[in-house]
C-alpha cells in the first residue's frame, strides 16, 4: 500500500499548480485523492472485517446463549466501532457515502419498534403508530393503511420498517439496532449503567422477554445486512469502486473540495453541533450516540481521529499496518506553511480534548452522566471538545481558502462561504 | 391548443415585472445558455418554451445539489450556508425532531406537551420534511397524524367584529375545542375528538372523452371528549405542507408580491390576487401573510410558534400560553401542570429553541430540477404558460436582503406561487374565513419540488386537505379563477395533458 502510494504520487501528472515552499514538490491532487481513497477502502475494509467478527460472535450467542458469549458479542460490537467511526471523515462530500449512511449509523431510534421496552416507555407517541410496534413480539403489523406480514423476519421485511412511516426514528437497521438488541434500554437515566438485556434473552430453552426465536432472528438477519452494507461501501473505494472513480475524476478540485466539505461538516455541524452541543442544550441522557451501551465517548473520540486520518493521509489499520500517503496537509504546507501549521495544531488540540472525555468516561463517569443537568465539570469536558471541534472546523476553511477551493455543490459554483458574491445573479 | 377560452399570460401587465421571465419566450430571445426549444402540443409555433439555465437551480444558489432520487431530497440544507449555518441547521432539526413530553418530568428542557395536542414533535406530521396525507380510514382504524381539522365560529358581537376587521385575530375560536381538533392528550385529559373523512366519487369529463373520477371529501367529527361543538362551528382540513423553500418565500420582498395584487381585478382577466393581511406578534402591527394554505401567518417564526402552540401545546415568546389551545371551557386543562417558570418569562420552547427550528426551517433547501429540459417537459411549459397556469403560480421571483442571511438574498428563484389568496370556486371552498381569506379562498402553493413528493412522502395527495391522488385530479379541482385555466387543461390532449403534468413533475 506504502509503494503505491509513492509510485502513483511521483507518476501523476501535476492537474494543478501548487506553489511550492523551500523546494519542498507538492503531491499533485490527484496523487492526495487516490491515497484518500486508498484510505477509505482500508478503513471500509477494516470496519467490514470487525462487522464479521461481530457476526461470528453473535452467532455464538444464539447458538449458545450465556452471560460469557452475550459479554463477547457486546465485545465485538464495541471493538467493531473504531475502524468505522473514522470512516466519518468520509461522509458530506461523498453523496455516495451520504446516501447510504442511513442503513448503516442511523441514529437516535424508537427502540419500541424492534422489541420489548419498558412500561413506562410506550405511553406518549401514538402519532408514531410504531413507537411501540415490537415487531419481534408481533407477526403482523399496520403501517399507515396496509397491514404488514412480520411472520418471517428477513432483510427485506427489516428494510420496509426502517423509516416506516417515513418517521426517521423508526430505525429498524444498522449498528444501533444491533447495539439495542445486545444491551436492552438503558433505564439509568443520567445515573451509572448501560443497558442491562439478560443473555436469555436469547435462549429459547429458558426464554425470558418472550419470543427468544424471533428476537435471535432478528439479531441474525440486521447483523448480516450490516455486513453486506459495509462491504458494499468498501468495494465502492477498492480500485475499480465508483466512489473511488468519482472523487479521483476531473482536476481534483471537486474531490479536494469533497474532502475539506467532509471533514468541516463532521466537525462541525455534525459531531460539535448535533451529536454534542444538541445533548448539553437539552441536558436529555437520550441525546447520546451510543445511548445502549454507554459507548458514546469512542464514537467522538473516533471520529476526531477519522478526521485528522484524513487531514495527514494517514490511517492506522485494525492490524496496526501504518498507511502513509500524500495529503492535504502537504498540499497546504507547500502553499502556506502557517496555515497548516494552524490546523496541525488545532488537530491536537482536539485529539487532546476527546482524550480528556473519553478518559472521564472510562475512569469517573459516562458521557449520557456528562452532559446531565447541573454538572458542571462534566459539562466543561463535552463543551471543551465541542469548542476545539469549532475551532478545528475554522483552521480547515481557512486552509480550504488557502488552496483556492470554494464551494463544492455545483460545477462551478460560488463560495460554500462567501455567500456575499452570489447576489445579484 | 383546442378552445376559445385559452388565457394568454401577455394579457396582464404582470409579465413586465419579469415574473413570467422565462415562460414564454420566441426562440431568437433566449439569451441563455441552454437553447432547447419547444413548441406547446397542438402546434402553435408562436408558443415556445425555452429552458432558462437558471430554472434548473430553482432556489437560486441555495439550491441543494444533493441527490433527488432519495427520500431526504426535502431534508438538506441550503447551499451557501456556512459551517455554523450547517451546525445550527442540525441542532434545529433535531429539535424539529424531538419527541416532546408532558409536565412535570425531569427533563425540564422537554417538558411542556400538550395537554392537547396533534404530534409529540415537528416531524411526526412533517414526515421527512415532505407534505402530509390523509388518513385512508377513519379512527380508529387509522389515526391521524400528518392532517387535522382547524375550527372556528362567526362573530356574534361587535368586539368579535371589530377584532377580525383589525386584523387582530384571523379567526374566533370554536368556544369549547378552540382554534383546532386535537386528536391526543396527556394522560388524564380526553382527546378532543377524531376527524372523520367521507369520499364521494365525483366523475369528471375531459374534452375527449376521458372521464376522471374526483373523490368529494365530506367532514365530521367522532368521539367528541368535551361535549359538542357550537352548531354553527366551521371546519377545515389541513393538511401538513412541505417545507421546503420556506427561508426564500420569506425573502421575497412584501413590495413586489403586493405589487402582483389586483383584488378589484381592474386589469379584466378574471383573476383578482389578494393580499393576506395579517397581525404580526413580532412586529406587533399587520402585515403581509404568506405562510399556510391561506397565508395566515407573516412569518417563518410565527407560523413555527403557532405549531408549537396549536399542534403540539408548547408556548414559546410568541405564544405565551403554556396550556396551547385549551379553552376557558376546559378548565383541567388550563391548569393541568406545564412547563413555564412560575414567571411565565420562561417558555416550555426558550427562544434559543424556537431560532433554531426558524432557522432550520428557513434553510430547508429546494431541490434541483429534474429532466427540465425534455422536449416533453418544455412542451408542458409552454401549455402551463398558455393556460393561463403561471398567472398565479408565478414561475420567478427575485430575493430582497435578508440581514443575517445573504445566502438567502439577492436569489433568482423559481417557487410557482405569487403568494396571493385567490378564490378557488365552491369545489374546493372549506366555507370558513381566515383573516381576508374568504371561505373559497387559497393562496397560490409553490409547486416547487412538487414532483418529489412520491420519493419524499411516498404519495402523491396533494391540496389542502389532500383530496386529489394526483397532479391531474389537483388541477380538476381548480374552480373559480382558475377555472377557465383548468377547463383549458381539461380540453387538451391525453399527450398535452401528459406533458403538462411531465412539466409540473419536473419542478
Amino acid at each position: 500500500m506504502k509503494l503505491r502510494f509513492a509510485t502513483l504520487a511521483a507518476a501523476a501528472p501535476l492537474l494543478l499548480a501548487v506553489t511550492t515552499h523551500a523546494g519542498a514538490a507538492a503531491p499533485t491532487p490527484a496523487a492526495v485523492l487516490t491515497a484518500y481513497a486508498d484510505i477509505a477502502a482500508a478503513g471500509y475494509a477494516d470496519a467490514h472485517a470487525a462487522a464479521k467478527k461481530l457476526q461470528a460472535a453473535i452467532d455464538t450467542l444464539i447458538a449458545k446463549p450465556s452471560d460469557k458469549t452475550l459479554a463477547a458479542a457486546r465485545g465485538a460490537w464495541v471493538a467493531a466501532r473504531p475502524s468505522y467511526q473514522q470512516t466519518e471523515a468520509f461522509r458530506f462530500g461523498n453523496k455516495i457515502v451520504d446516501d447510504w449512511e442511513g442503513k448503516v449509523n442511523a441514529w437516535p431510534l424508537d427502540e419500541g419498534l424492534i422489541d420489548y421496552v419498558a412500561g413506562e416507555y410506550g405511553g406518549e407517541s401514538p402519532e408514531n403508530e410504531l413507537y411501540a410496534a415490537n415487531v419481534i413480539a408481533n407477526t403482523s403489523l399496520k403501517v399507515g393503511p396496509d397491514t404488514l406480514d412480520t411472520r418471517v423476519i428477513d432483510a427485506a421485511l427489516l428494510e420496509k420498517l426502517h423509516e416506516a412511516g417515513g418517521v426517521e426514528a423508526n430505525v429498524a437497521i444498522g449498528y444501533h439496532a444491533i447495539e439495542f438488541l445486545l444491551w436492552g434500554q438503558d433505564l439509568n437515566g443520567t445515573g451509572p449503567g448501560a443497558g442491562n438485556r439478560p443473555a436469555t434473552d436469547f435462549d429459547t430453552n429458558a426464554c425470558t422477554g418472550g419470543n427468544c426465536d424471533r428476537r435471535a432472528q432478528y439479531l441474525k438477519v440486521v447483523t448480516a445486512m450490516l455486513v453486506d452494507q459495509l462491504k458494499t461501501m468498501a468495494d465502492a473505494w477498492a480500485a475499480k469502486g465508483k466512489a473511488r472513480a468519482e472523487v479521483t475524476k476531473g482536476d481534483g478540485k471537486a474531490g479536494l473540495t469533497a474532502i475539506f466539505t467532509g471533514l468541516g461538516s463532521l466537525s462541525y455541524g455534525e459531531l460539535a453541533g448535533e451529536r454534542m452541543k444538541l445533548g448539553l442544550l437539552l441536558n436529555d441522557p437520550e441525546e447520546e450516540h451510543d445511548c445502549f451501551s454507554d459507548n458514546t465517548h469512542n464514537s467522538h473520540f473516533y471520529d476526531a481521529i477519522g478526521i485528522r486520518n484524513v487531514y495527514f493521509g494517514t490511517y492506522t489499520r485494525t492490524d496496526g499496518q501504518a498507511l502513509k500517503g500524500p495529503s492535504v496537509s502537504d498540499l497546504v504546507r507547500a502553499k502556506a506553511p502557517d496555515n497548516d501549521a494552524a490546523v496541525r495544531k488545532a488537530l491536537d488540540v482536539t485529539v487532546a480534548k476527546m482524550t480528556a472525555l473519553k478518559e472521564r468516561a472510562e475512569k469517573v463517569e459516562r458521557y449520557d452522566q456528562m452532559i446531565g443537568q447541573g454538572n458542571t465539570e462534566g459539562n466543561a469536558v463535552v463543551q471543551a471538545a465541542i469548542d476545539a471541534l469549532i475551532a478545528q472546523s475554522k483552521e480547515l476553511e481557512r486552509a480550504m481558502a488557502v488552496l483556492g477551493i470554494e464551494g463544492v455543490a455545483f460545477e462551478g459554483s460560488d463560495s460554500l462561504d462567501a455567500p456575499g458574491k452570489i447576489h445579484k445573479k | 391548443m383546442t378552445g376559445s377560452n385559452v388565457r394568454r399570460t401577455n394579457r396582464r401587465d404582470r409579465c413586465r415585472r419579469f415574473t413570467c421571465g422565462g415562460m414564454l419566450a420566441l426562440a431568437g430571445t433566449a439569451s441563455l445558455s441552454v437553447a432547447a426549444l419547444a413548441v406547446a402540443a397542438g402546434g402553435d409555433s408562436s408558443r415556445v418554451a425555452v429552458l432558462d439555465a437558471r430554472e434548473l437551480k430553482p432556489g437560486g444558489e441555495a439550491t441543494t445539489p444533493g441527490s433527488t432520487d432519495h427520500r431526504d431530497a426535502f431534508s438538506r440544507f441550503s447551499n451557501g450556508i456556512g459551517l455554523d449555518g450547517e451546525a445550527r441547521f442540525k441542532l434545529g432539526n433535531a429539535i424539529f425532531r424531538k419527541l416532546w413530553v408532558s409536565s412535570p418530568s425531569s427533563t425540564k428542557s422537554s417538558d411542556g406537551l400538550g395537554p392537547l395536542y396533534n404530534a409529540r414533535g415537528c416531524q411526526n406530521c412533517h414526515l421527512k420534511d415532505g407534505r402530509g396525507r390523509p388518513p385512508q380510514a377513519d379512527w380508529p382504524e387509522e389515526t391521524a397524524v400528518s392532517m387535522f381539522l382547524r375550527l372556528s365560529v362567526p362573530p356574534t358581537s361587535e368586539e368579535e367584529r371589530r377584532l377580525l376587521a383589525e386584523h387582530r385575530a384571523a379567526t374566533l375560536p370554536e368556544p369549547t375545542y378552540g382554534g383546532q381538533l386535537q386528536n391526543f392528550s396527556v394522560q388524564g385529559h380526553a382527546a378532543e375528538g377524531q376527524m372523520t373523512i367521507a369520499y364521494t366519487d365525483h366523475p369528471v369529463k375531459l374534452g375527449d372523452g376521458t372521464v376522471v373520477t374526483l373523490r368529494r371529501p365530506g367532514y365530521g367529527v367522532s368521539n367528541l371528549g368535551y361535549g359538542p361543538m357550537r352548531a354553527d362551528v366551521m371546519m377545515s382540513p389541513r393538511v401538513a405542507p412541505q417545507m421546503i423553500g420556506l427561508g426564500l418565500l420569506e425573502a421575497i420582498p412584501e413590495a413586489a408580491i403586493r405589487a402582483a395584487a389586483d383584488p378589484d381585478d381592474r386589469d379584466g382577466d378574471g383573476i383578482s390576487g389578494r393580499a393576506s393581511e395579517v397581525w404580526s406578534r413580532e412586529l406587533g402591527r399587520v402585515t403581509l401573510g404568506r405562510f399556510g394554505f391561506k397565508a395566515g401567518n407573516p412569518s417563518v417564526r410565527q407560523q413555527s410558534a403557532d405549531a408549537f402552540n396549536g399542534d403540539m401545546g408548547l408556548s414559546t415568546s410568541l405564544f405565551p400560553r403554556p396550556s396551547g389551545d385549551c379553552t376557558s371551557a376546559q378548565s383541567t386543562c388550563l391548569s393541568a401542570p406545564n412547563g413555564n417558570s412560575p414567571s411565565e418569562t420562561d417558555p416550555e420552547v426558550s427562544d434559543q429553541l424556537l431560532d433554531l427550528v426558524t432557522f432550520y426551517a428557513r434553510n430547508l433547501a429546494v431541490p434541483q430540477r429534474r429532466g427540465a429540459n425534455t422536449p416533453e417537459v418544455l412542451a408542458g411549459k409552454a401549455s402551463f404558460a398558455a393556460l393561463g397556469c403561471a398567472t398565479c403560480h408565478t414561475p420567478m421571483h427575485m430575493t430582497g436582503d435578508m440581514p443575517g442571511q445573504p445566502h438567502l438574498s439577492g436569489q433568482t428563484i423559481w417557487p410557482y406561487t405569487d403568494l396571493l389568496l385567490h378564490d378557488m370556486g365552491e369545489g374546493l371552498a372549506d366555507g370558513r374565513p381566515e383573516g381576508v381569506a374568504s371561505g373559497s379562498e387559497w393562496r397560490t402553493s409553490p409547486l416547487w419540488g412538487i414532483g418529489l413528493t412520491e420519493t419524499v412522502s411516498g404519495h402523491t395527495y396533494f391540496l389542502h386537505d389532500g383530496r386529489a391522488r394526483s397532479i391531474e385530479e389537483a388541477i380538476l379541482w381548480h374552480g373559480g379563477e382558475a377555472q377557465a385555466a383548468r377547463d383549458g387543461y381539461a380540453n387538451l390532449s391525453k399527450a398535452e395533458r401528459a406533458a403538462l403534468v411531465a412539466f409540473v413533475n419536473s419542478l
